[in-house]
């Protein structure tokens, strides 16, 4: 009865049915990026100094914008910006994604067996919780950029340092709602009836935490595509010259006053994504919560 | 009708009420009818969802939002469907009061309990603090609290659960209600606190010349307390007479068969010493040897002494009931035994394994455990909360043999279907999940579950105190009928005397976390030597008015000895 109502409850909620198809649309452009670039006849890379005016501004009317250039140009360089925002949709959504699975991974498994095991293994956890939500990624990740040999790709270190701090959010939830899980009669049972902890936690602990990690991490992925754009615009992030958000938006701050749509692109596309994947974070956890279910009291119930 | 000199205070006529639910109306309540008189109580009984408590909800004017109400409720002739909130706000708390099933969360924890009473009494009249102040001290006396100015400044977690329910009480006559509406009011409390506060509700419905509406599931109660009795099923009202007559004389079969499923007390005989049986051949299934179970408080605050030092044997193939009110340990000895909380001190052998040796071993002690595991099955109190609401039943029932036995794939599948069939449940049930099963059919699998292994030795903690009681006489008889089918030793657990009676061999009475008397269950219930036993026997009250009125009687004068 549940599973059957829960499609219809889920379409009544337009906001999230809207962010769903954006961030659907968002992945359809990120996965051919290259083929719409054929159509357009461009790709990020080439400089087109002919579409440039002699100080370096884009010709034309919206920074450029024309039938071969369906966004406009880069200033300075002329490369196609309709190239690069759907390169960068690739960029922010690849290690959106992939900093967020390694995020998951981390909390949950931390979370989990901290919630579990209790004792000094909790407490150790939980300090070390405590300290990363303390620390100053930022400056820890800049600094890293100039630490770490130029042979490791740039890419997947970005990806690698958001997973590593990006974690403690879910473990605490986790490790919360374990303990929690971990009272539950039928979990006890199971302990009387001579289950193993692995037997528990995977049996009947885990499914139990499936709802929330579905939706943490629709609402993680947007908080992690911001980070790579925070990085990338602070010139720590992925290196140049592949196209990303972050990047550009960092370069057409300097150029608002003369070419505002410089900045509009890729801000709006920065923008759409973040907002569209948290409402369909908001909508899935209405959806799924249990504790956001009203129920009819029972009539003439008891304990 | 209503200028007649017995006319009644409250008249509810074809009550009905339905809730709006998906789309549709569900039906609660169709066509209640009754009338309450002053000076007298009323008993509306039924089994959950028979729809007694949304009847006095509505009355109150309290139901939620998707709730359409039809028919009539009138209060000394003015009708209180469709009256303004501002006028149902005045009868609330004015004219009727509410005493509800749970003490500790009807009143709000931080406020004293004083406080409360206070401001339920100036939201009707127009007194001063001062005034108000005397009036609860005066209040608390009536409902016999001994120490009223203390009470007055306590906060509600400060009193017994007794005690708060009586300070709810002394809330409820505080503005001379014409009616008093019982929702439950001892469901939550124990045997002898319950005596004390039904002989409170009699005493206070005579001095005050209230009309009582009683809403109960318990027959027991409805003996002691009621003048007249409404039963209803499924939303109507199948009988409605006197109280002796509904237990003398049913006239639905369903009223028949509701006493019927009652579990009954012996007669209790208070001045007859028998010998104390004494049985005992040294080659015990469980043995406890002064084991004491302390749990550590919080912030080194002390540790509790849950268990304090008990001696108890249990018999291959045997049934010891052990009984006691809550916070009396009883529940402890039952995790004890299977390892759940550690053993501070003593010996504890299932099966000739130390349990308690091993439950304090973090880890050394686990692989034993487990073992011992093997020979023993639990069922819990609550069925709906111990069966993982994700799986089914088979593969609830199967669990402890994946974990234990060989047994896969088909084989497997007989096996569970045998256990689904010896617990007599239907063979599809096996593909189930527990939210499509009722309270007694759950309660079913976590038997089959835990008769899996073929224990030597089942525990059986409260396992029929959150069912229906024709769902308890069904659980308890299947309970027997396995018992003497497998021949598994049982420690069954549970407060309610009438209960451990029907199926118990021999009876341990805990209180405080000690063993005051134990014995074969013939001996203990009917003549019980140490004085906590012959109260507790005493205090619980039967399913027939005439009985009960002997055994309040003996109750009476147990307590007022000194």
């Amino acid at each position: 009865m549940r599973t059957r109502r829960h499609p219809r409850q889920f379409l009544a909620d337009r906001w999230a049915v809207a962010g769903g198809v954006v961030v659907a649309g968002f992945l359809l452009v990120a996965a051919t990026a290259s083929a719409l670039t054929a159509v357009e006849g461009q790709d990020p890379y080439t400089y087109h100094l002919d579409a440039l005016d002699d100080t370096g501004r884009p010709v034309g009317f919206g920074g450029g914008i024309s039938g071969t250039h369906w966004f406009g140009v880069e200033p300075l360089t002329g490369r196609d910006l309709f190239a690069i925002v759907t390169h960068g949709a690739q960029t922010s959504l690849t290690v959106g994604l992939a900093a967020t699975v390694i995020a998951m991974l981390i909390g949950v498994l931390v979370g989990v067996t901290a919630g579990f095991f209790g004792g000094w293994y909790d407490r150790l956890v939980s300090r070390a919780i405590d300290v990363l939500y303390g620390f100053p990624y930022l400056v820890f990740m800049i600094a890293l950029g100039a630490v770490v040999s130029a042979k490791f790709p740039r890419t997947w270190l970005v990806v690698l340092v958001i997973g590593a701090f990006g974690w403690p959010t879910v473990a605490r939830v986790v490790r919360g709602q374990t303990l929690a899980l971990k009272h539950r009669t039928f979990v006890v049972a199971s302990t009387a009836m001579g289950a193993g902890p692995g037997h528990v936690l995977v049996r009947q602990i885990l499914p139990h935490l499936g709802v929330t990690i579905i939706v943490y991490t629709t609402i993680l992925i947007p908080g992690l595509i911001g980070v790579e754009a925070a990085l990338s615009f602070l010139g720590v992030g992925v290196p140049a010259p592949t196209p990303s958000w972050g990047r550009s938006i960092g370069e057409g701050v300097g150029w608002v006053q003369t070419d505002p749509m410089f900045l509009v692109f890729p801000g709006g596309a920065l923008f759409a994504i973040t907002l569209a994947f948290n409402l369909l974070g908001d909508g899935l956890r209405d959806l799924l919560d249990p504790r956001s279910v009203r129920r009819r009291p029972e009539a003439g119930a008891r304990p | 009708m209503t200028s007649s000199p017995q006319a009644p205070v409250l008249a509810v006529d074809h009550l009905t009420v339905s809730f709006e639910a998906d789309g549709g109306l569900v039906p609660a309540v169709r066509g209640t009818a009754f009338e309450l008189h002053r000076g007298r109580v009323l008993a509306l009984v039924g089994e959950s969802g028979s729809g007694k408590s949304v009847t006095a909800t509505a009355v109150l004017g309290l139901l939620p939002d998707n709730a359409r109400v039809g028919g009539s409720i009138r209060l000394n002739g003015e009708e209180l469907l469709g009256t303004t909130p501002a006028r149902l706000r005045q009868v609330r708390g004015g004219e009727i009061g509410t005493i509800f099933q749970e003490p500790m969360t009807a009143l709000n924890p931080v406020f004293t309990v004083g406080a409360q009473i206070a401001e339920a009494i100036r939201a009707h009249r127009e007194v001063s603090r001062r005034d108000a102040g005397d009036q609860v001290v005066r209040l608390l006396t009536t409902v016999g609290l001994s120490d009223p100015a203390r009470i007055a400044g306590a906060y509600p977690h400060e009193l017994s659960g007794g005690q708060l329910q009586r300070a709810m009480i002394a809330m409820a006559i505080s503005c001379d209600p014409v009616v008093l509406i019982a929702d439950e009011p001892t469901t939550a409390l124990d045997v002898t606190v319950q005596a004390g506060i039904l002989e409170l509700l009699r005493d206070l419905g005579r001095r005050l010349d209230t009309a009582i509406l009683l809403i109960t599931h318990d027959m027991g109660v409805v003996a002691d307390l009621a003048d007249d009795v409404v039963v209803m099923k499924d939303g109507e009202v199948v009988e409605t007479a006197p109280v002796l007559d509904i237990f003398e004389a049913p006239q639905h079969e369903y009223t028949q068969n509701l006493l019927q499923a009652v579990p009954r007390l012996p007669e209790l005989s208070l001045d007859s010493p028998d010998s104390p049986g004494t049985d005992f051949d040294g080659t015990a299934l469980v043995r406890i040897e002064d084991v004491v179970v302390t749990y550590q408080g919080r912030h080194r605050a002390g540790a509790v002494r849950a268990v304090d030092g008990i001696d108890l044997h249990i018999e291959a193939g045997e049934v010891l009931g052990l009984v006691g009110e809550s916070g009396s340990g009883k529940s402890t000895i039952g995790r004890a035994l299977a390892g759940l909380v550690p053993v501070t001190s003593g010996r504890l052998e299932v099966a000739g394994i130390d349990v308690a040796a091993a439950s304090r071993k973090a880890f050394r002690g686990a692989r034993t455990l487990r073992g011992i595991r093997t020979r023993m099955g639990i069922v819990f109190q609550d069925p709906a909360s111990s069966l993982n609401p994700r799986h089914t039943i088979g593969a609830s029932i199967a669990e402890p043999l994946t974990l234990h036995s060989d047994l896969r794939g088909p084989a497997l599948q007989q096996r569970v279907a045998e256990l689904v069939d010896a617990v007599r449940l239907p063979a599809d049930f096996a593909g189930r999940y527990p939210h499509e099963m009722s309270g007694g059919q759950r309660q079913r699998v976590a038997i089959a579950r835990a008769l899996a292994l073929n224990p030597a030795l089942l525990i059986a903690d409260e396992p029929t105190s959150a069912l229906d009681v024709s769902v308890q006489a069904a659980i308890l008889r299947l309970l027997k009928d396995l018992q003497t089918r497998f021949g598994f030793g049982c420690l069954f657990i549970s407060h309610d005397l009438a209960v451990v009676e029907q199926l118990a061999d021999r009876v341990a009475v805990m209180h405080h976390g000690r063993i005051v008397e134990q014995g074969p269950t013939a001996r203990v219930l009917r003549a019980p030597q140490q004085l906590y036993t012959q109260r507790l026997l005493a205090a619980a009250p039967v399913a027939d008015p005439a009985l009960q009125r002997r055994r309040r009687q003996a109750w009476y004068e147990l307590t007022t000895q000194p």
